[in-house]
């Protein structure tokens, strides 16, 4: 069993298909829905973590590609910008993940891992300039 | 005992030997006070963050035909016009024109008199619309035109209260969330925001005043400036340490320099959740090493200095004058701490990292012998305290 945090990305009027629905009842995956955004006459994003074995994962993944949405591993719903964070440390209690992180204790740095993000966008609010941002 | 113009001497001939305000710590534990203070020159302090008491002075130069104005806005943002035809003051917490603030609480604050202030740095184009009552000399009554930095006559900022000494460090024990300049303070103590260089910053290593005064030269966000006045609220007589080092706000600065000569990465608009806007700053202050006992006061360590935990639900927007507890910084920059027995995460609106850079741009500036030292051409008062402002009928 693996589990993947993809991001889903639904062009203009993709699909009325109960998606998730057949990822959880054929393909025999967990899904974990972190953020969503499917709305009519607009691009759609869903932001998921996928939990099952790497072939029902593939198979899964190769069903949804079916419905012309693209699937995206490494592009995730929140960026972190570097080059606006002046690294205060004012994201890190609200940050529940521990995605936001001082990397280094001496210096203070801050970094971002993107893959513990569960996408709830306190950062985005609490930056005071405006490091954090999502793309949907 | 070394002089100003010793060591203005050894800057000039890239002699001096200058360190920062971090590293003079180990520096003087290993080398013991005395042959550390014969053989330092100047201690680089630093902070960055937020100083809403912050702002500058512009001149446009004069339209044809010339305009007196009476109201103006740039970008929307709206400047303050009672000085003289084509002279304005910009100030960093002024809300853009039509943000609905706090009316949607919390309020977003997206865009203000700091990021004005940012773009300007940056060089970037902004929009100046300025109205006139109209008078013989100066006919026009409307002005609507685009500029940036290099077409003013001065850009020059003029802060009337940075770098202060110590700060708060807030936090909420109400049951309800609150917004604050300190950030969002979550419900029942759950977090807490300080907002201090610690160990860096210039006048928690200079207590008492003794180098930093009017007329000491500063680096503020990368132009070579000065401090023109006592900060405005400076309040020296305050609760110290054994070390002298105060336990609260204490000491400020006014400072001023040239915008044109600014680097825009220190001089950054903020917007505050359900609070404002603002400018948060990076300053540098280099201490001459004029005696043992000035190297000593450098070499204070994070542990050594406290600041007040305050309730901002409560005590302070009420004045209450309550301190829950004290903690030093090095407690703080652990990221949890206890208060009241409850442990507390812990935020910092001061960045540490832009501090050490600054304090180490600072340094190599004045190795470099770019950067020479001014003595103080009037002291910073050491006692009086802040005033309050009471309300009261004409009569009383």
């Amino acid at each position: 069993m693996i589990t993947q945090k993809l991001l889903l990305h639904f062009p203009q009027s993709a699909t009325e298909k109960p998606i998730v629905y057949h990822l959880v009842k054929d393909y025999n995956l967990i899904i974990n829905i972190f953020r969503a955004r499917v709305t009519p006459e607009e691009d759609g994003f869903l932001v998921l973590d996928v939990t099952g074995n790497e072939e029902d994962i593939r198979q899964g993944m190769a069903f949804v590609k079916s419905f012309n949405i693209q699937v995206n591993e490494a592009n995730k719903g929140v960026r972190w910008d570097s080059s606006k964070c002046v690294q205060c440390g004012n994201c890190i209690p609200h940050c529940p993940t521990e995605a936001l992180y001082i990397s280094d204790k001496k210096s203070r740095k801050i970094d971002f891992n993107s893959s513990l993000c569960v996408e709830c966008l306190s950062c985005i609010e609490n930056c005071p300039f405006g490091a954090c941002s999502s793309i949907f | 005992m070394k002089t100003f113009e010793e060591i203005n001497k050894k800057i000039e001939s890239r002699k001096a030997v200058v360190l920062t305000a971090e590293e003079i710590i180990d520096y003087v534990d290993r080398k013991g006070l005395d042959a550390a203070a014969k053989e330092v020159d100047v201690v680089t302090t630093a902070t960055f963050g937020p100083m809403c008491s912050s702002g500058c002075f512009l001149n446009f130069g004069h339209s044809k035909p010339k305009i007196r104005m009476s109201e103006a806005w740039i970008d929307d943002v709206l400047i303050y016009c009672g000085v003289a035809a084509v002279d304005v003051y910009l100030g960093a917490t002024q809300l853009r024109h039509n943000d609905p603030a706090n009316m949607y609480y919390p309020g977003e604050f997206r865009y203000g008199g700091g990021h004005v202030i940012e773009k300007l740095v940056s060089g970037e184009k902004l929009q100046l619309f300025g109205l006139s009552y109209g008078t013989d000399d100066y006919p026009r009554r409307e002005i609507r035109t685009w500029f940036d930095i290099h077409d003013l006559n001065q850009a020059i900022m003029v802060n009337p209260r940075n770098c202060y000494q110590n700060y708060n460090v807030a936090i909420n024990c109400s049951n309800k969330p609150i917004y604050t300049y300190l950030g969002l303070l979550k419900p029942d103590m759950k977090n807490l925001t300080y907002c201090s260089a610690g160990q860096l910053s210039p006048l928690l290593n200079d207590p008492f005043y003794e180098t930093i005064g009017i007329g000491t030269k500063v680096w503020l966000a990368g132009a070579q400036g000065h401090v023109y006045a006592e900060g405005t609220q400076h309040s020296p007589t305050c609760e110290r340490s054994p070390n002298d080092v105060p336990t609260e706000g204490a000491g400020t600065l006014a400072l001023t320099a040239n915008m044109k000569d600014m680097k825009p990465e220190f001089v950054r608009g903020i917007s505050l959740i359900g609070y404002g806007v603002s400018l948060s700053l990076g300053i540098g202050i280099p201490i001459p090493i004029l005696t043992p006992e000035i190297l000593k006061r450098t070499a204070v360590k994070d542990r050594e200095i406290m600041a007040p935990v305050i309730d901002y639900s409560r005590d302070y927007p009420n004045r209450s004058g309550r301190v829950l507890c004290r903690l030093n910084y090095e407690q703080l920059k652990s990221g949890e701490v206890k208060v009241l027995d409850r442990r507390v995460e812990v935020g910092s609106l001061s960045s540490y990292p832009k501090a050490l850079e600054i304090a180490h741009l600072l340094k190599d500036e004045i190795k470099r012998g770019e950067f020479l030292l001014s003595r103080a051409i009037q002291a910073l008062p050491r006692s009086q305290a802040m005033k309050t402002l009471e309300i009261r009928e004409k009569e009383e």
